[in-house]
């Protein structure tokens, strides 16, 4: 084969068309979006797993207050809204940064980190009163799981707004640079699985619960 | 010019991913408030809407599918849904078959004193 | 210092003390030895910060080869404790002793002898011969592996700082609850799981995102070696099955930690759903350990047959079905829970299904034997081997999935003798074969062929001795776990078991030898060519050991067997003109997350809260910073890899 032809082999980086493996080794970009990806479906599997837990325990109050008694739809309108559009922002923060139109991705993300940490400051109110009304996670089995399933989805909100804050001043310090961006598109991927879980819970923990 | 039209069509996507959204969630907070729906049905219908929300922020916030190096991701997708099914229902059925079978442990507990 | 007193250290018990005591001085003499010979910059600049695949891959295998003695050790005390301890003898092992010895045993060889071991096989193998430079993040690799070594040396801290878990290697509830179990045992356990799973999920999704998006040039799905197939599917597996672990020692530890009640007596627990969600991740977890093992009897059989493997697609299918079908037999594990009939029923019949694949491989490496020019290398013997005695392990295996034959052998030594028959027959013995098959290529030297055959037999004749008399035993009624019994008709059997039990040591110590004795005359058994043995896969087109690049210029694949084609067409000459090629720069994340993490992890155990919030924003600190630098790759010059290659190019000229 021609020197050319060896050259375009060697560096790995050929027409991206065919995942089939013709093209030799992807690029970066993609790999790490991948990875990420399957990193994600193995938290979904996590989740799913308590998921199931809650579905098991979900009668056992052992004399205790269930759901029906306890929770608040209203709130959960409101923690929903706040993760949705929070979505919305970052989906858009991110549209904005490929752009490389960089005040409007700090805005954007800026919003984001804040309707996240409304979410948060609302699921931590909300727990704080069950725990004073004495229907705390050592309460009965249903609470367990029901804190457990929802406080993991509150500890990932949280690590993710560490990252979200971690990430914009990395942004701001070193520019848009090629590995910033890939761990921005890999935060982004993150916060809307988040969201996608926390439907998940709204429907089948809290609106479940207090059907009529 | 082409760089453009795919950024706006990208905010279209958002923002039409953000409007199905809200109305799957209304519709959940409706079905689950009122008598809207059959009584017994509701858990499934419930369901029924939590997973085409999903399905809307797969598709119009995450892009799933809409790539050209996707057949990787949408059968990464597929497999992870396959297992959460086959636990999330396995444990049920099992769990269910369990206790009915089983006897509680509060009665257990009495028998022990 | 939390629950941690001086009364932690068995001062007072002979045995754990005689351990400690070999174990410290053992640790203190080795790094001694390094302080004193100035070996510290090179282990820390080559292994302990290396990011090369290759250099993770033989740690990996080393951990593994490390704790087989330490959980051989437990293993051979238990069989004496038992062929003594007939009609009203006690033995020389106390009960609360006996019950730590087989609860490390099990823990110790599932999670950090044979997963290490296959790990570590895949971290080698794979980008080699797949054609690529490393896994997609080389990092997150060292990462993995130091996650992994933390709970390996946690556990080992609990021989001689407090005591292990003595609730069997699953710590089933209510035994493994507060209540049951006040001790630290069982937090040790639960803490150096949750931290190594970490670093086997992260190495799963690493190895999946590789293999579906790192391939050499040409290289196909279809194109792929077995061996690789076989990865992809153990770690799709790894990637769906190590969640539902993390998630359920995470619900063991909320109930022991902060009084919820997800598998308590009280509080509307429900103990069950333990063994539900941990069997969930239990069955994935035995193919994800026998997986990587059939891929490497896959690659040695073809390879010393001389032929092409037979059946290839029906290869790949075969193992992608048993992919998705270990997630679709767990209830076969607690049968005799009480689920109903048709629950039973089902699990048995999908039991029995899963074993078809197997059954198709086995027709297939039979039939790439058949008319092969056959050479008896020593990795060809533990394949055979392996084909004899898993077919007999599976069989029993099956015996078992039919529920009302379960009712009678369930926690029975018959059940013992099943899985060690398919784990010993099945994945070390895979070990083994690849460890003799690929060793040449990681060290330059092939191995003692004699030695490793003495190893061969001994493992073989030993196995069958230890494990044969355990399935009578099983139908007569003997359950696992005992320490002492009552039947003195059983001893004989326990003694010829114990006996299997030394035969399978002289085999460890003809493995060491080996070692020891190949590496005194390795100027004698020099690898020159990169292909001592007339491979047929990329690996074998590299020099021995491989430069740390793995390939200066991407190999073109153009058939599945990349290798042996390149050979028959003339292609396998180095290439004539080099561009340079960035490789990543080593990095001690690794080691230094895994400094903190065993830090937390044990002030965790003994509740010590300052150090464990110390160490979490530690490790929580290094990852900021190591996320804050930006990692710039190292460029080889294409001049420098030309200098560089110039003795292969001059050897095959």
């Amino acid at each position: 084969m021609s020197a050319t032809e060896a050259t375009a082999e060697s560096t790995g980086v050929t027409n991206l068309n065919v995942s089939g493996g013709e093209a030799g080794p992807a690029p970066v970009a993609i790999v790490v979006s991948y990875g990420f990806w399957i990193f994600l479906l193995s938290d979904i599997i996590m989740f799913s797993a308590l998921f199931a837990t809650y579905a098991v325990l979900s009668g056992q109050t052992d004399g205790g207050p269930s759901g029906r008694e306890l929770f608040d739809t209203r709130n959960v309108a409101i923690e929903t809204l706040c993760l949705l559009f929070s979505s919305y922002t970052c989906g858009l923060g991110s549209v904005f940064l490929e752009r490389r139109s960089l005040p409007a991705f700090y805005v954007l993300f800026g919003i984001t980190f804040v309707l996240g940490a409304i979410f948060l400051g609302l699921e931590f109110h909300e727990f704080a009163g069950m725990v004073a009304r004495g229907a705390g996670p050592s309460r009965s089995a249903f609470l367990s799981a029901f804190f457990a399933l929802v406080g993991l989805h509150g500890a990932h909100v949280s690590i993710g707004l560490i990252w979200l804050a971690f990430m914009v001043a990395q942004t701001a310090a070193k520019g848009p640079r090629e590995f910033v961006l890939r761990r921005l598109r890999c935060f982004s991927l993150f916060w809307h699985a988040l969201d996608i879980i926390w439907v998940a819970v709204m429907s089948l923990v809290y609106l479940m619960a207090v059907r009529v | 010019m082409n760089e453009k039209s795919k950024h706006s069509s990208s905010i279209l996507a958002y923002t039409s991913g953000l409007a199905f959204a809200l109305l799957l969630t209304g519709a959940s907070f409706l079905v689950s408030h009122s008598h809207e729906l059959w009584g017994p049905g509701l858990p499934v219908g419930l369901a029924v809407l939590a997973i085409a929300q999903m399905g809307v922020h797969l598709v119009f916030f995450l892009h799933v599918g809409s790539g050209p190096d996707d057949t990787n991701t949408v059968l990464a997708l597929a497999f992870g849904i396959l297992i959460v099914t086959l636990v999330v229902s396995g444990s049920l059925w099992i769990m269910a078959n369990l206790n009915g079978n089983m006897m509680p442990p509060s009665a257990i507990m009495e028998m022990a004193r | 210092m939390g629950k941690l007193t001086w009364s932690a250290i068995p001062f007072d018990q002979p045995i754990p003390m005689a351990a400690s005591l070999f174990i410290v001085l053992g640790v203190l003499g080795l790094l001694g030895l390094t302080t004193a010979k100035g070996w510290w910059p090179y282990i820390w600049r080559e292994w302990l910060t290396s990011v090369d695949h290759k250099r993770i891959g033989v740690m990996y295998v080393l951990l593994a080869l490390v704790l087989l003695l330490r959980g051989f050790i437990d293993a051979i005390m238990m069989r004496s404790q038992l062929a003594v301890a007939a009609g009203g003898a006690a033995g020389y092992l106390p009960p609360e002793h006996y019950d730590q010895i087989f609860s490390a045993h099990g823990t110790i060889m599932i999670f950090f002898m044979a997963m290490p071991f296959m790990v570590g096989l895949m971290n080698f193998v794979v980008p080699l011969q797949l054609g690529v430079r490393d896994v997609a993040f080389p990092v997150l690799n060292a990462v993995s592996f130091w996650l992994t070594a933390s709970g390996a040396l946690l556990v080992n801290i609990s021989l001689v700082v407090g005591e292990f878990a003595r609730t069997g290697w699953l710590a089933y509830p209510p035994l493994s609850e507060l209540q049951f179990s006040p001790g630290v045992g069982v937090d040790y356990y639960l803490w150096a799981l949750q931290i190594s799973g970490v670093g086997t999920l992260l190495a799963g999704i690493n190895l999946v995102t590789t293999i579906l998006k790192l391939r050499a040039p040409g290289m196909s799905y279809m194109r792929m070696p077995v061996f690789c197939w076989t990865a992809l599917a153990s770690n799709l597996l790894i990637v769906a099955a190590f969640p539902i672990l993390t998630a359920t020692f995470g619900m063991l530890l909320l109930d022991r930690y902060l009084g919820m009640h997800f598998f308590t007596n009280d509080g509307g627990g429900n103990a069950m759903l333990y063994f539900n969600l941990i069997w969930a991740w239990g069955h994935p977890e035995v193919y994800i350990l026998i997986l990587p093992a059939f891929g490497v009897f896959s690659e040695v059989i073809a390879t010393f047959s001389g032929k092409a493997l037979f059946g290839y697609r029906s290869m790949v299918l075969a193992t992608m079905a048993i992919c998705i079908l270990s997630f679709m037999v767990w209830l076969h594990h607690f049968f005799t829970m009480g689920a109903g009939a048709n629950v039973n029923a089902f699990f048995g019949v999908m039991t029995m299904i899963i074993a078809v694949p197997t059954g198709v491989k086995i027709f297939n490496w039979l039939f790439t034997l058949f008319r092969g020019r056959i050479r008896f290398e020593v990795p060809v013997l533990w394949a055979i081997g392996f084909m004899v005695t898993f077919v007999i392990g599976g069989m029993t295996g099956v015996l078992m999935a039919v529920p009302p034959a379960d009712f009678v052998l369930h926690n029975s030594v018959f059940l013992v003798a099943h899985f060690h028959n398919v784990i010993i027959g099945g994945v070390l013995f895979g070990g083994m074969a690849g460890y003799n098959y690929w060793f040449p290529k990681a060290f330059g030297f092939t191995l003692h062929k004699g030695l490793g055959a003495l190893s061969f037999w001994c493992w073989l004749i030993g196995f069958y001795l230890a494990f044969m008399p355990l399935y009578a035993l099983g139908l007569m009624g003997m359950t696992r776990r005992m320490q002492h019994y009552a039947d003195t008709g059983w001893q004989p059997y326990l003694i010829v078991a114990e006996v299997g039990a030394v035969v399978i040591l002289c085999g460890i110590v003809a493995t060491i030898a080996q070692l020891v004795v190949s590496i005194r005359s390795r100027d004698a058994r020099r690898d020159v060519t990169g292909d001592p043995w007339n491979g047929r896969t990329l690996e074998w087109s590299t020099t021995s050991p491989p430069p740390h690049y793995n390939f200066a210029v991407l190999p073109r694949v153009n058939s599945v067997d990349a290798f042996w084609k390149m050979k028959k067409d003339g292609l396998d000459a180095p290439p004539t003109t080099y561009d340079s090629i960035d490789v990543p720069p080593r990095s001690p994340n690794g080691f230094v997350t895994a400094f903190f993490a065993v830090v937390t992890g044990f002030a965790l155990i003994w509740h010590i809260t300052w150090m464990a919030i110390l160490g979490l924003v530690c490790a929580t600190v290094t990852l900021m910073v190591f996320g804050w630098i930006e990692r710039v790759d190292n460029e080889i010059s294409g001049s420098d890899l030309a200098l560089a290659e110039r003795p292969r190019s001059k050897a095959s000229a």
